[in-house]
């Protein structure tokens, strides 16, 4: 889809298979599909391996968004939905998954997903999704052994940093590095509620802030805010962050400097590791039945 | 594992903490549970066991507050009815 110039808050969707590999071959095909609140993944592995991925926007329908993830990560690869022997759903739609085998929580999913994208000495992974955040530390085996969130408030998430994208004129994917060209770091926004945050960054544009210092307010009141989840939880290194804001330099550098410890790096995209955590239960779940008969 | 349900807001915080490790899956703290806010499932979080635990059912994790409330004992000698009932002592309240 193409970007227009008033559309601040759209990312890239794309999709990905490694040329390399070839499904033919493999002896377990299995996927994970993660229908967001704000963005729809789907992921394919072969013999526990990736090999293909899509990330798009969430529509209206749970249903359509993950059969339009699925329909892309298996475009140009010749594979079709009926070879892949399980298929897990996860994420806000995942129970609105229509060829999924079994839908998995994606606090599970995100365990075992940054397991396989940071290796497994990863303990805490916090997932900054599009309307709320997880804080989880896992185990070796990417297996959750403790979880918390806050279930009644959306602060501090992707859809929050998409509507400041819109309020400033400044592209989602430079909201990061555009947060930094401060002179000095401003005191961060005083709420972290979307709305609230949002009237805040009018009154202080009106009293003459330039855009990227009321960036860098919210980028610092968003990390502030996960901090306090992440400290309630305890932080063990190594500590990854998935989801769309681990893309945004602005947010993941203030979280670093406030727990005083580094996120590891990774090349994948943080947007997929659900629906590659489901990809990769669904294999153990396949092998699984398969034994059992 | 460590499950935590619920919330913090402006008034604290409210966390009903449930060690999955230490619980026996007796499903007593559900059967006390006055409001019926606690079930026991397959642990939705750990989906290649098949160990029941109990978990704070998904629509009342934003109000336990409220729906915890009247649990809430004024005299300190006393405690809530679901972690009086676990023997394993594996249910904790925030506040």
């Amino acid at each position: 889809m193409a970007t227009t110039d008033s559309e601040y808050w759209r990312w890239k969707e794309y999709n990905w298979k490694d040329p390399e590999m070839d499904w033919n071959d493999a002896e377990f095909i299995t996927a994970g599909v993660d229908v967001g609140s704000v963005s729809s993944q789907a992921v394919i592995i072969l013999d526990g391996k990736l090999y293909a991925y899509s990330n798009m926007r969430t529509g209206s329908s749970s249903p359509d968004s993950a059969k339009n993830a699925m329909n892309w990560a298996l475009e140009d690869t010749g594979l079709e939905i009926e070879k892949i022997q399980y298929v897990v759903g996860t994420g806000y739609g995942r129970v609105n998954v229509p060829f999924a085998d079994r839908a998995i929580t994606e606090i599970a999913c995100h365990g075992r997903g940054a397991n396989y994208m940071y290796g497994p000495s990863v303990r805490t992974v916090l997932d900054m999704g599009g309307q709320d955040c997880k804080a989880i530390r896992t185990d070796e085996r990417g297996k959750v052994t403790a979880f918390l969130m806050n279930d009644k408030c959306a602060a501090g998430t992707g859809r929050g940093m998409e509507v400041f994208a819109d309020l400033l004129g400044i592209h989602i994917e430079k909201v990061g590095e555009e947060s930094f060209k401060v002179e000095k770091e401003p005191p961060p926004v005083s709420s972290t509620c979307v709305v609230f945050a949002k009237s805040e960054a009018t009154g202080l544009l009106r009293e003459g802030w330039p855009k990227n210092k009321v960036l860098a307010a919210y980028c610092s009141a968003m990390a502030h805010r996960v901090v306090t989840l992440l400290e309630r939880l305890g932080v063990e290194k190594e500590f990854a962050i998935t989801g769309g804001i681990a893309k945004n330099i602005g947010v993941v550098k203030r979280i670093e400097k406030e727990l005083g410890i580094t996120a590891l790096d990774v090349k994948l995209d943080t947007q997929i590791a659900g629906a590659l955590g489901g990809a990769l239960f669904a294999k153990a779940l396949w092998e699984k039945q398969q034994k059992a008969g | 594992m460590l499950a935590n349900y619920g919330y913090k807001d402006g008034s604290g915080e409210y966390f009903i903490t449930i060690d999955t490790d230490k619980c026996d899956s007796c499903g007593k703290c559900a059967e006390v549970c006055p409001p019926k806010i606690l079930a026991l499932v397959a642990d939705p979080f750990d989906p290649l066991s098949e160990k029941e635990v109990p978990l704070v059912i998904e629509a009342e994790r934003k109000k336990i507050k409220y729906t915890c409330g009247p649990c809430k004992p004024v005299d300190k000698s006393k405690t809530e009815p679901c972690i009086e009932a676990c023997e394993p002592c594996a249910i904790t309240h925030s506040w």
